[in-house]
């Protein structure tokens, strides 16, 4: 720790320094009673690099064309990352951006820790009845509004329609099947059935609830994850990885599975819209057709794809409020989310952006629309980002076989029953 | 957390100010020694002075702010902070020893420190064991010696991180060259990384072949100082190659090694970077130092816990200087002077 107070001690300093010298030119961006914004917006995306970042930034371009005096400032923020260096940042005072990608479990976590500013009665709420609900959901905190969506996914399985004609097999559509279909296809091509990423329980959500397991009971302020469900879904995934029909990856997760899938070495993966744009630049994919994408495989309770994405919140500490709320307004826009779903497959969280042209078209976004509608929510408690890092220490340890679903199962709930107070 | 900055900076600073305090006690007797110091002294004082404070700021400070927050509840919820029109005063209390208490008595810490001397002991053995051997063999004269030593002391020129990714992509369980020599060789591929004790032994190899340059260098200076006399002497008495190395190498090089063994030690011990960028700690915990375990706490779980973090730091800064204290005992008993 010595090191981490260091480091915070000179970031302070730093930070100190920083907004003692820059704070002139910003002051006074944004002045409402001119009628015109001006001043910098810095952006921080966390789209994935090399596919969606280069949409983003072109759809944020605009933004400068509409408001001349504004000056957006684009930053790639790797989304690993970006959660960290904004609590980094913005706890320090300085160097947090004027608006974060922020992804839907962070969001109300920012706005507890009052990172975020309150939209309520902004520009950038105006037309908050076009958003689909769910969506919506994970913007609320304490009858306040910190945030507006952006972009709104599940997950389904990919498949690789060759491999799977060259195997004779149909998408799965259960655990069992999943299994019979990855022995079908390892006998008859060689190759894996499911790479399933095995350093991100994320990729965990679908067989968890599948089982009819949660995390929590966010209604009746219960730990879940470790009752009979939560085990048997523990246990799911170990003998999918266990009897071979997946591979799994502790480090470098999700580079491994988009190579391997790119690359034809194994026939599926679960994954979202989010990573459509960047499967279809692999050369197994050079022809789009042979992308195959079919619902999660349904466990012993029935199919549970989670419900993610993101919004777009705005720093509490920006100098420049009003021209960043304008920009989430344009960044949330039907004409920009009809762009993102024709170009990149990604999901319009807006209710008329499905009716524009490109959305239509997007077989893609076409597929995902009714996932997302029956996508399971988390409840949106400030602790809902806390809870993946146990999870995925214990997710992790099951799949390399150093505990049981049971001893990991129970060392999640504890450490949730340690983190959410008074929960039972 | 800006308020507490003030506040701590002022109690830390009226510890030091020793002049008020013996100004209150010393004005009966004689001009205090201090004093007189001062007046002598003055201009080393001064130009020692930036220096001192520049130390107790960025160490000072700092520390005695790390040992603080280790007897608070302090968490990223309830410090201080102020964010535009959000402003929260602090509401994290003073807990005592409890964080210590918990430390010491769960499960987590003893089993972290564990593997951490594990780590820290073969590391520094393998290392110096090599680094022998490889400091010897340089210093005959060989053909080439030169274009040997610099492509051994390679790995320390080249920047931490970068070593340590080359040696990820080495690692990849897929599509990593290992794997790939592995699989032309008919062997089935290692999970490296993926596996418990194979990243255990992967992390140690690396932090290995980092530290075998500087062992090297600090043993071949060594080497060169032992005079030729005394070998040409063990020579003539007929003692074999082993009976050289055992009896006249080994005893001359003493000072060196033992100045090697317990930096390596220290270093090693906090080798944060190998862990941090090579597993994070995994797969699961397996990997996971103090070091690491504590930076964990400060910066990679929600909210962020820089009490429990604070309290490891505090105990592996404890933890070192036994052990330096320890090391320089057992050395004084064999008769060192270090």
């Amino acid at each position: 720790m010595r090191r981490g107070i260091t480091a915070t001690a000179l970031v302070a300093a730093l930070a100190l320094a920083a907004t003692a010298c820059g704070s002139d030119d910003e002051s006074d961006g944004g002045s409402k009673s001119s009628g015109e914004l001006s001043g910098t917006v810095t952006w921080w995306d966390t789209s994935n690099v090399g596919t969606e970042d280069k949409v983003f930034k072109k759809i944020a371009e605009g933004f400068e064309k509409e408001h001349p005096k504004v000056d957006v400032k684009y930053v790639s923020v790797p989304f690993g990352d970006a959660q960290n260096k904004f609590k980094n940042a913005a706890q320090a005072g300085s160097g947090a951006p004027d608006v974060i990608r922020s992804e839907v479990a962070w969001t109300p976590e920012f706005a507890d820790l009052g990172y975020l500013a309150a939209l309520d009665g902004t520009a950038a709420l105006k037309d908050q009845d076009d958003f689909l609900q769910q969506a919506v959901a994970s913007t609320k905190y304490n009858g306040k509004t910190y945030a507006v969506p952006q972009v709104i996914d599940s997950m389904g399985v990919f498949y690789n329609r060759k491999l799977f004609k060259d195997a004779g097999v149909e998408p799965p559509a259960n655990i069992d099947e999943l299994k019979s279909v990855s022995k079908k296809i390892k006998d008859k091509t060689g190759k894996t059935g499911l790479y399933l990423r095995g350093d991100d329980s994320y990729y965990f959500l679908s067989f968890l609830y599948g089982e009819g397991g949660d995390l929590v009971d966010g209604a009746d302020k219960t730990v879940t994850v470790d009752n009979a469900a939560g085990v048997k879904a523990f246990g799911v995934v170990k003998d999918l990885v266990d009897s071979g029909a997946a591979k799994t990856d502790a480090t470098d997760g999700w580079e491994n599975m988009m190579q391997s899938f790119k690359n034809g070495d194994v026939a599926m993966m679960i994954n979202g819209p989010w990573a459509v744009a960047d499967t279809l630049t692999g050369k197994e994919f050079s022809d789009k057709e042979n992308l195959g994408i079919s619902t999660v495989p349904a466990g012993s309770a029935g199919q549970g794809a989670p419900q993610g994405g993101h919004n777009l919140a705005v720093y509490a500490g920006s100098k420049n409020l009003e021209a960043s709320y304008a920009f989430v307004d344009y960044m949330t826009s039907v004409e920009a989310q009809a762009q993102t779903a024709g170009e990149l497959n990604l999901l319009p969280t807006r209710t008329s952006a499905y009716t524009k042209q490109q959305a239509v078209d997007s077989e893609i976004v076409q597929f995902f629309k009714p996932v997302v509608e029956t996508a399971v929510e988390r409840p949106w408690i400030p602790e809902t980002g806390s809870l993946f890092a146990p999870l995925n220490t214990q997710y992790t340890n099951v799949l390399t076989g150093q505990t049981t679903p049971e001893k990991a199962a129970k060392a999640t709930g504890d450490s949730y029953r340690k983190l959410l107070e008074g929960w039972k | 957390m800006a308020v507490h900055t003030s506040q701590s900076v002022a109690k830390a600073a009226g510890d030091d100010v020793a002049r008020g305090r013996s100004r209150g006690t010393g004005n009966p007797p004689p001009p205090s020694r201090l004093r007189r110091a001062l007046s002598v002294h003055w201009y080393a004082w001064t130009m020692v002075a930036p220096v001192v404070i520049v130390i107790g700021v960025i160490i000072g400070y700092p520390l005695v702010r790390g040992i603080w927050l280790s007897l608070t509840d302090a968490n990223e919820r309830n410090v201080a902070r102020s964010i535009g029109v959000n402003e929260m005063p602090a509401t994290y209390k003073f807990v005592g020893l409890d964080n210590y208490a918990d430390a010491l008595t769960g499960g987590q810490f003893l089993s972290t420190l564990g593997w951490t001397l594990v780590w820290t002991v073969s590391c520094v053995a393998i290392t110096f064991c090599l680094g022998m051997g490889l400091a010897n063999i340089l210093n005959r004269r060989i053909a080439g010696r030169s274009a040997y030593r610099m492509a051994l002391i390679l790995p320390w020129a080249i920047p931490g991180f970068v070593s340590v990714f080359a040696w990820r992509f080495l690692y990849n369980e897929e599509r990593g060259l290992l794997n790939k020599i592995l699989g032309g060789a008919g062997i089935d591929s290692v999970p490296w990384l993926n596996d418990p004790t194979w990243a255990k032994f992967s992390v140690i190899a690396v932090n290995v072949w980092l530290g075998i340059p500087f062992i090297m260098v600090a043993l071949l200076g060594g080497l060169q100082s032992i005079p030729s006399e005394q070998y040409e002497a063990a020579e003539m008495d007929g003692a074999t190659a082993w009976q050289r190395f055992r009896h006249v190498t080994l005893p001359g090089l003493r000072p060196v090694s033992t100045t090697v063994v317990l930096l390596s030690t220290i270093w090693t011990f906090n080798m944060f970077p190998v862990i941090f960028l090579l597993t994070r700690g995994g797969p699961g915990e397996s990997t996971q130092i103090l070091v690491t375990q504590a930076y964990k706490f400060s910066f990679e779980i929600s909210p962020r816990d820089f009490a429990q973090s604070s309290t490891w730091g505090v105990l592996i800064l404890v933890l070192l200087m036994l052990f330096a204290v320890v090391y320089r005992r057992v050395l004084r008993t064999q008769g060192d002077t270090w």
